[in-house]
């Protein structure tokens, strides 16, 4: 059977999969609807989470980018793993136990203050509005690529999907979805991984073949091979750094901290029965993301050595299939400069010309071609492209519809909704987010990828320090956590807007403040939120007795501590 | 033998913890992996380069490991100080 084949069949079976799931796992009530009733399994709301957590991004890029990158490609594998430690220490078990359905509930409640929760549902759109419009991107992309149709119904398509399941199942629908959805997209991630490694190196675990010698019996270390044809076509060492310490250093921490801050991985750990079920989710959360995240790093250096061993220095006539098929897709371009016919392949760093250009994404979707892998194995990863995107997608769209329906509408509009309305507006709501992400999926704003930057730095200027501060100082009130807020906000999102869109032409090393880029700056916001909030909230009253009283209760499990030993 | 056994006791453990696993979670992430990843580069284990191999690897296990201990150091604290959940939270 043919690559297109295998396509339709794996993609139909995961489809029907999530449809059927999402019949089954119909939501209810209001409480089923946000929080998925409290009652889905540590293990499984683990998975869901890592789900929603691995975006397109994540599964189509990530691999691509690290590959490109070298060593520098580690703030990204760190950035987005270890705010899970953050948000498992931190976060997740406090905010378990306040209950409630949303991070705007908590800092409305925790602040006093209906400000604050404006303040907090305004982030939580943006946040995830930014988002969602990349993922929708990426399910038209996988579509058009593998099953040759047009992005426009690729979009559709995906709409129709999200739009089933996340109006009529909600939380709940969505959680066992994702579950699903984990599952493929881990295998596909996994299998074309385990054949490289094998491959290559003749060991069938990647992460210890990324660090084996080749399967040539030459003795040579895989990442000693890497290094040597990068010094030797002009390319930075695999394994060296080339950013500065500092910006490495502030990139990773606003990755870290804003994943800590992102709503949509929050919101997941109110569905889980008990506080100590918060805990051990982001534990099997982080364990299931890290399988993907530890491959991710040995697939861009097999992918790489790979690339570079076929492709540099090939006379264009001998080309492989797969490099004509992806120069049709304009993912790989050459220009044949010296007209000798022959693809030179070069770095920065060397005399002669470079001649090709390569899209970082094909390194995921292309490595099963490049190595010759099964066709069932290229229609997998097909749908694992598309379990990864529609499961963000899905997760976001609920963030928005809650946002919308219960913070806005039931809290700040119209307190006296019933809930039968308020779940009837949520419905509509994620409807109607739904149809707006599938618009910026088909005319995508030419920034999206400058946007991302700004999701995870305001998450972490604006909600991390928020919700720290609420629960670890019983000091902090609402004029300190605004105060805060605003200013972390604004700081941040000034700095961003500035090199990002007004002068992207100094968007360089020279021009940033203390050498820290764009991508970093949220770290700084962040630390300007916890100081201005200190300041301020010494200066003024300190929050009513009631406040102080319910801090003391989120930090203690069960209601009322019995004072002996058991 | 005495013991605290009060809610303010509990929190004081709690913060204990938190400093010390958060302490090796910023080691092996911005120390061993960000910045003293170049000295680490010197010192091979297979073909790995270790600094190389934390950053990309070594601290992605660590932090894996670390939730791992922490839900496990919760749970007895939880019930030392009898402030543990109830099978079934039946709100």
């Amino acid at each position: 059977m043919n690559v297109q084949t295998w396509t339709y069949i794996m993609v139909g079976l995961s489809f029907t999969l999530y449809i059927g799931i999402a019949i089954w796992a119909k939501a209810k009530t209001r409480r089923d609807f946000y929080v998925a009733g409290k009652h889905v399994h540590p293990i499984l709301n683990g998975m869901a989470t890592a789900a929603d957590w691995m975006s397109a991004a994540s599964f189509i890029s990530m691999a691509g980018l690290i590959s490109f990158m070298g060593r520098d490609g580690a703030v990204y594998l760190m950035g987005w793993t270890g705010g899970y430690v953050l948000l498992a220490l931190l976060l997740a078990p406090y905010l378990r136990k306040f209950g409630k359905f949303t991070v705007p509930d908590f800092v409305g409640d925790r602040y006093y203050s209906q400000g604050a929760r404006f303040v907090a549902i305004v982030c939580a759109i943006f946040v995830s509005f930014t988002y969602v419009a990349g993922q929708m991107r990426g399910v038209g992309i996988v579509f058009s690529r593998f099953l040759n149709v047009d992005i426009t119904v690729g979009v559709l398509i995906g709409m129709g999907i999200v739009f089933f399941y996340a109006v009529l199942g909600g939380m709940k629908g969505i959680t066992y979805t994702q579950v699903a959805q984990y599952c493929v997209l881990i295998v596909a991630y996994l299998v074309p991984a385990i054949f490289i490694s094998l491959l290559m190196t003749d060991t069938l675990i990647p992460q210890i073949g990324f660090g084996g010698t080749l399967a040539d019996g030459s003795g040579v270390y895989l990442l000693d091979k890497l290094n040597g044809l990068s010094a030797e076509l002009g390319f930075n060492s695999y394994t060296d750094g080339h950013k500065t310490t500092i910006d490495v250093f502030f990139i990773t921490a606003a990755l870290m901290v804003g994943t800590a801050g992102l709503p949509h991985v929050i919101v997941r750990f109110y569905t889980v029965p008990k506080v100590a079920a918060a805990r051990s989710s982001a534990g099997w959360a982080l364990l299931f993301i890290a399988l993907l995240y530890t491959t991710a790093p040995a697939v861009a250096a097999f992918a790489r050595t790979n690339l570079l061993t076929t492709v540099s220095n090939m006379a264009y006539e001998q080309a492989p299939e797969w490099f004509k098929n992806w120069e049709e897709t304009g993912l790989i371009k050459f220009d044949d400069k010296n007209k000798d016919g022959v693809i030179q392949y070069r770095g920065p760093n060397s005399d002669i010309e470079n001649e090709l250009t390569i899209d970082r994404d094909i390194m995921v979707l292309a490595n099963p071609e490049i190595a010759n892998l099964p066709n069932w194995v290229i229609g997998l990863v097909a749908a694992g492209g598309l379990a990864a995107a529609l499961s963000t997608a899905a997760g976001l769209l609920l963030v928005i519809s809650t946002s919308i329906a219960h913070d806005l509408l039931k809290k700040e509009l119209m307190p006296n909704i019933s809930h039968e309305k308020e779940l009837l507006a949520a419905r509509i709501s994620a409807g109607f987010a739904v149809c707006i992400a599938g618009y910026f999926g088909l005319h995508p704003p030419g920034f999206v990828a400058e946007v991302v930057a700004f999701a995870f730095g305001l998450a972490a200027s604006s909600f991390f320090p928020a919700i720290i501060m609420g629960i670890f100082s019983k000091r902090m009130n609402k004029y300190g956590a605004i105060s805060g807020m605003i200013i972390g906000l604004i700081f941040t999102a000034a700095y961003i807007i500035y090199f990002k869109f007004i002068h992207p032409e100094w968007n360089t090393p020279s021009h940033w403040w203390f050498g820290i880029s764009p991508e970093g700056i949220g770290t700084m916001g962040m630390l300007i939120n916890f100081f201005v909030a200190n300041v301020v909230s010494y200066r003024t009253a300190p929050p009513p007795l009631e406040i102080q009283e319910l801090v003391e209760q989120i930090r203690i499990p069960r209601q009322e501590p019995k004072s002996q030993a058991t | 033998m005495t013991q605290d056994y009060s809610a303010a006791s509990y929190w004081k453990k709690n913060l204990q913890y938190l400093s010390i696993l958060l302490s090796v979670w910023f080691i092996v992430s911005y120390g061993c992996g960000i910045l003293f990843v170049d000295q680490l580069n010197k010192i091979r284990i297979g073909g790995f380069y270790l600094g190389f191999w934390f950053a990309q690897q070594g601290a992605i296990y660590v932090f894996v490991i670390l939730i791992g201990i922490y839900v496990q150091l919760m749970k007895r604290l939880d019930r030392q100080y009898n402030v543990h959940e109830q099978e079934a939270d039946p709100s």
